[in-house]
């Protein structure tokens, strides 16, 4: 019930908050209430009628490149199946999502 | 733009320095997000591979939790648990907002339905979710007015076009949900429509992951988090999971490569001994949330104890209208007698949704219990985790 669909502004009535949204080639109208500073030409997630968020080709980017980091350096970096299990480091507490 | 000022994706990412090849991107503010990057096979297979090298290298059983019911069907939809490596599993938790909501919530929307002249409005969802003795889809049938609207926008209108009538929206979901609630209490307000109401089983989603984490039955070594919650919520209030469990969590999205990448990074933590909070959906998901939608809820509601299926009577996990708004309260302006509450006979969605149990081990799954005649709401909603393992055949 969380879910959200991606689509594009394509145009904008900034007086009523409402922005018309091209969704997978479906246009629906969507109040921008709580994304007050969408502009015509962003993606944005749309919520039961509320855009929520607006969308970055660049952080999905950075996502990808963690795919990568993901995926290709196991071997080196985690401790073997019969050694201990690995120390806890220090708890830098969400040292890399923090603000 | 709402670039998200400091997200993970600033600081460095997983370990190592990235090598990697990945095309680089338009540059331009509006580019379109590449989505059918995170949709490739290739990738997925190769993140298949690090999860069972990391798993292997762990030495160790790891059980991570899904808390979203959009990554329930997605994780079924792809068949991930069947790709698995043994020694790791994906629970499901109690991520689908219809399925939590507790009998009695359902037991008084039901009688607000059979109150004269009332127009009950909600998700399509919530309408075929058995109360005690029957559902709103049931109320329907029996002539009472009940509609399925996408938005609750929508039931604005209704209101307005029936003045006649008291509109009632049936609230439920997350904080992805409630904002658009509170969006909506607030134009009601400011369009002063005398007959549009709410009832409010709304729900937090931190105090479900505390009760988690706090069950001694099923021991959770790390949390897949929910993309869209996180969309408003951000990171912060995950942080006590780390802090006071020393659990990771990873918030993804819905693509294949999301969901696999959120469990071989969580399994790489746990082979670690590490624990932080990671975002891997940073297209959708900043580290502070949507601070605007936020100051909506703060406005319009306030957190009370509220009862969910399976886990009880949480501490400040609801959230009720506060007085203020007290007109737009379907609570606290019906009156109305709601029936005593009766669960359904041999359901275990209770058990289910805390992920003690899963779905396909309950004795009346696929027998007594299917999408067609469902027992329990987690059968009947199509995020219900039941739902999910009975439509894509998943084993656990």
């Amino acid at each position: 019930m969380c879910l959200a669909v991606p689509g594009k502004i394509t145009a904008l009535d900034a007086d009523a908050a409402t922005a018309t949204v091209n969704m997978l080639g479906v246009e629906q109208r969507a109040s921008t209430c709580l994304i007050p500073t969408a502009q015509v030409g962003d993606y944005v997630l749309v919520h039961a009628g509320f855009g929520i968020q607006i969308v970055s080709a660049e952080e999905a980017e950075e996502t990808l490149k963690l795919v990568a980091d993901l995926t290709e350096l196991v071997e080196d970096e985690l401790p073997v199946a019969d050694s201990d299990p690995a120390p806890a480091s220090d708890p830098e507490p969400a040292a890399a999502g923090a603000r | 733009m709402n670039a998200p000022a400091s997200t993970a994706a600033e600081e460095p990412l997983a370990p190592g320095t990235a090598s990697a090849s990945v095309p680089s991107p338009s540059a331009a503010p509006h580019a379109a997000p590449d989505l059918a990057a995170f949709r490739d096979p290739s990738r997925a297979r190769e993140l298949i591979a690090a999860i069972n090298r990391t798993v292997e290298a762990a030495g160790r059983p790891i059980n991570l939790m899904e808390v979203c019911g959009t990554h329930t069907v997605s994780i079924g939809r792809y068949g991930f648990r069947s790709v698995m490596p043994d020694g790791l599993k994906l629970l499901s938790g109690p991520g689908c907002p219809v399925c939590v909501t507790a009998n009695a919530d359902i037991d008084h929307a039901i009688a607000l339905a059979r109150m004269d002249g009332a127009l009950i409005a909600t998700f399509g969802d919530m309408v075929r979710v058995p109360g005690s003795t029957s559902s709103l889809a049931a109320e329907k049938a029996a002539g009472h007015d009940v509609r399925i609207v996408y938005s609750p926008l929508d039931a604005l209108d209704l209101a307005a076009e029936n003045p006649e009538r008291q509109v009632i929206f049936m609230g439920v979901g997350f904080e992805t949900t409630t904002p658009a609630i509170a969006a909506c209490i607030l134009e009601a307000e400011a369009r002063d429509l005398p007959n549009f109401s709410v009832f409010s089983a709304h729900k937090m989603t931190p105090p479900a992951l505390k009760a988690i984490a706090d069950d001694p039955e099923t021991r959770i070594d790390g949390f897949i988090l929910p993309g869209h919650v996180s969309t408003i919520t951000g990171l912060a209030p995950y942080r006590f999971l780390t802090e006071q469990y020393r659990t990771p969590g990873v918030v993804t999205g819905f693509e294949p490569v999301d969901i696999l990448a959120s469990v071989e990074w969580l399994c790489r933590m746990v082979a670690r001994g590490e624990a932080r909070i990671e975002n891997a959906y940073q297209r959708g998901v900043s580290a502070d949330g949507n601070p605007v939608a936020r100051a909506l809820v703060e406005q319009v509601f306030e957190p009370v104890d509220a009862a969910w299926r399976g886990l009880g009577t949480l501490p400040q996990s609801g959230l009720a209208i506060r007085p203020a708004f007290a007109r737009f309260d379907a609570q606290a302006r019906f009156e109305v007698p709601v029936e005593p509450t009766r669960e359904p006979a041999g359901c275990r969605c209770g058990d289910v949704l805390r992920g003690a149990l899963a779905p396909n081990r309950c004795p009346l799954f696929g027998r007594a219990c299917t999408p067609e005649h469902p027992v329990g709401p987690c059968m009947v909603s199509t995020e219900g985790s039941c739902a999910a393992y009975f439509r894509y055949r998943e084993e656990a």
